[in-house]
């Protein structure tokens, strides 16, 4: 059977069908805690978050090292690259409020200073008797050739929970993400919140490193999350979609990756998930190219067609082309440009309505009503029957509109 | 100081000194104007160019990887608008969509094609190469005025040194457009100033600075340059041009101590083999501006009490 095929369908291999399982969890857990992230305008928090992972790694396996024991204990390296990832989140947040640095400048220090150490210490460790296949650099870039049962197991776990904690605490950082200030004035501790979600954050990196590494893991908690926005305006659909996106990257993106030799796996996954976002970008029904355009078209439709309308009823010539083709095409008027029986009883009704706003306006000084008039919305959309019929004791009975009109 | 250090020593603090220089003067417009990662973004993105230019043309040659790099950084600045104003998104994750894309086509780019008998890695365009650029004609201090010796030296210190005059010259040149348009971009655009134009051409800038260190020295000191020096450099003063000079004074300081730290700080400690310069330079570039934000004597915000609930 075709390779990839067998990678979607686990079949292809023990530890193909790990990686693929890790890395939809890693995916979903990613998106979803990206999705407060991104909310809060902060998705670049994460790259100075994973840079300054690598000074941690480094430092754990000498520790662990000088006390004896495997260097290359993965819990003892993730424990070692959060402590390290803290260190930089909090420099991060100090030196923003502390000094009059900006965030982004802060976030380039940290991650660039944060790496050069964490280089300066892997070319320490090169030198060390027992760090010549240490294989540190792999957390670069992620690998899961030697992934074992128990590194699969730490990022299931870690995901479940790293989701699970976002679920909970989806309410109030949807609420600080939105309006911190009127989270604060109802109660809920801003700064707590943040650093929850920061934490949620560092989780998902920590436990990304192994599977796509530290470069890269940073594109699983912004992407996806950009990626579903473009399909929906509800916060907590973004939640989930995203991390449908960034599960099914993981997932399809190791299943490719396993598929064939010399395909990273961390890339392929970033590269699926970059190929959602692009098409969402173009065809999302929500807020996607695509739509943007059809809508413009819509509207454009609409006004060229009212404003063809209100000039048959007044009996004024139309020259603009694409109203004419609109009023053509809706069979408003004839090929010669005269209008039909259709065409001045839509214009008479855009005329009368026209007529009704006028009086609406002199009546209701309530700006809140007469303020939709934007000449496209229906007035029975805005007034009552009754307050119509009103409009039109003021103004008497509909005048039709003359035949010979337009052109 | 003799012989062996203009041999082994002389070049690399150099070319760090060059970089450092390149990259540090547009970092402190990109400071100002809130754009320190676009500097993070076009390092990122180096990657896949430099890939591009070897896949096309099959050899490691210094101009077609500048070419490839440099259009690389171009694309990156185009896709992040792109996806910026296409689909309303806010400029950081549009970023960060963007040069995590590139930077793993070129990884995977890098993974398929056979690179085996070149050095071409993700590591050394991470790290660079800053200890390998030695001068090996040179027999003391007095090769400096020999006209042979001179001919071998490193292509890079040549190139580095050509683009850092460029860059100071486009500062000197571009001076008043660039800081009225950094500090009030509306008053620019009412003297008449072609303000987009000054914004692309400094990130056009940077791209060329980053892209060249990066030849020389690897994309961690270009991100720390972009940022540290002029950043520290901000907390010193409130005049830009001392700002500037601040920030230069500063790379100078970072390239010539962290080269030196690299390769003699370990054996000052007992060890034998010297560690990574780029990382090094990096790291004293961090230690320079932690000290400037703990000890700079302009390094709070103006009101910085009333704006504490804003930030």
């Amino acid at each position: 059977m075709n390779p990839f095929v067998d990678a979607l369908l686990l079949q292809a291999g023990y530890n193909a069908a790990l990686v693929a399982i890790g890395a939809g969890l890693l995916g979903f857990a990613g998106g979803a805690v990206g999705t407060f992230l991104f909310l809060r305008k902060r998705a670049l928090v994460s790259d100075a978050l994973a840079h300054a992972t690598l000074p941690g790694i480094g430092l754990a396996f000498i520790v662990m090292v000088l006390l004896g024991g495997d260097g290359r204990n993965l819990l003892g390296l993730l424990a070692g690259s959060a402590i390290s990832a803290f260190i930089g989140l909090w420099l991060v947040q100090w030196m923003t409020r502390a000094t009059r640095l900006s965030e982004d400048a802060a976030i380039g220090a940290v991650l660039s200073v944060f790496f050069g150490l964490g280089i300066v210490i892997l070319t320490i460790i090169q030198t060390m008797s027992s760090g010549r296949q240490a294989g540190l650099e792999s957390f670069l870039l992620g690998s899961t050739a030697g992934m074992l049962f128990n590194d699969a197991l730490i990022i299931a776990i870690g995901g479940s929970l790293a989701v699970l904690a976002t679920w909970l605490l989806r309410r109030p950082m949807t609420l600080v993400a939105f309006d911190p200030e009127y989270a604060a004035a109802s109660g809920t501790n801003v700064n707590r919140i943040d650093i929850a979600m920061m934490g949620l954050v560092m989780a998902v990196t920590v436990i990304g490193l192994k599977l796509v590494g530290l470069i890269l893991i940073i594109a699983l908690l912004i992407i996806p999350p950009v990626t579903a926005r473009f399909w929906t305006e509800r916060s907590g659909r973004v939640f989930w979609s995203a991390g449908l996106f960034g599960g099914v990257s993981g997932y399809v993106g190791a299943a490719i990756s396993a598929s064939a030799p010399a395909l990273p796996t961390g890339s392929i996954i970033v590269l699926v998930a970059a190929t959602l976002f692009v098409f969402s970008l173009l065809f999302a029904p929500v807020r996607g190219v695509a739509a943007a355009v059809i809508n413009h078209r819509r509207f454009q439709w609409r006004v060229h067609r009212r404003q063809g309308l209100l000039a048959m009823a007044r009996a004024e010539p139309i020259h603009e082309p694409f109203t004419l083709r609109v009023l053509r095409a809706e069979g408003l008027i004839r090929k010669d440009g005269v209008p039909t029986d259709a065409g001045r009883a839509q214009a008479a009704k855009i005329a009368r309505d026209e007529r009704r706003w006028d009086v609406a306006r002199q009546i209701h000084l309530d700006a809140g009503l007469t303020g939709r008039y934007d000449g496209l919305t229906p007035i029975e959309q805005v007034f009552t029957p009754d307050e119509i019929a009103e409009f039109d004791t003021r103004i008497g009975g509909p005048s039709p509109v003359q035949p010979q009109g337009a052109a | 100081m003799g012989a062996e250090f203009v041999q082994f020593s002389l070049t690399p603090i150099l070319i760090g000194v060059f970089a450092a220089i390149a990259c540090a003067l547009p970092g402190n417009f990109l400071v100002l104007r809130r754009q320190a990662l676009i500097g993070d973004a076009i390092s990122h993105v180096v990657l896949p160019g430099i890939v591009v230019a070897f896949l096309i043309t099959g050899t490691v040659a210094a101009i077609p990887m500048l070419l490839g790099a440099a259009g690389a950084a171009i694309v990156a600045v185009i896709m992040i608008e792109a996806i910026k104003r296409l689909g309303r998104i806010e400029p950081g994750a549009a970023m960060g969509v963007t040069f995590t894309t590139l930077f793993a086509a070129g990884v995977l780019l890098l993974d398929q094609s056979d690179t085996s008998n070149v050095h071409l890695d993700v590591e050394h365009a991470l790290m660079g190469n800053l200890e390998s650029l030695i001068w090996f004609r040179a027999e003391g201090w007095h090769s400096l005025f020999d006209p042979a010796a001179l001919a071998a030296l490193p292509d890079e210190l040549a190139r580095i040194f050509v683009v850092c005059l460029l860059v100071i010259a486009l500062t000197v040149i571009f001076w008043r457009p660039l800081k009225i348009s950094t500090f009030d971009e509306g008053f620019a655009q009412a003297l008449g100033l072609p303000v987009g134009a000054i914004g692309f051409g400094l990130v056009v800038t940077a791209a060329i600075a980053a892209v060249a260190a990066f030849d020389a020295v690897g994309s961690i000191i270009v991100i720390a340059m972009f940022i540290c020096p002029p950043a520290a450099a901000r907390l010193m003063t409130n005049s830009l041009e001392r700002q500037v000079f601040w920030s230069v004074a500063f790379a100078i300081v970072s390239a010539v101590l962290g080269y030196v730290f690299a390769g003699y700080g370990p054996l000052w400690f007992g060890g034998q083999n010297a560690v990574s310069a780029a990382g090094m330079i990096a790291a004293v570039s961090g230690i320079i501006l932690g000290l400037a934000c703990l000890y700079g004597p302009h390094r709070s915000r103006v009101g910085a009490g009333r704006q504490e609930s804003a930030a």
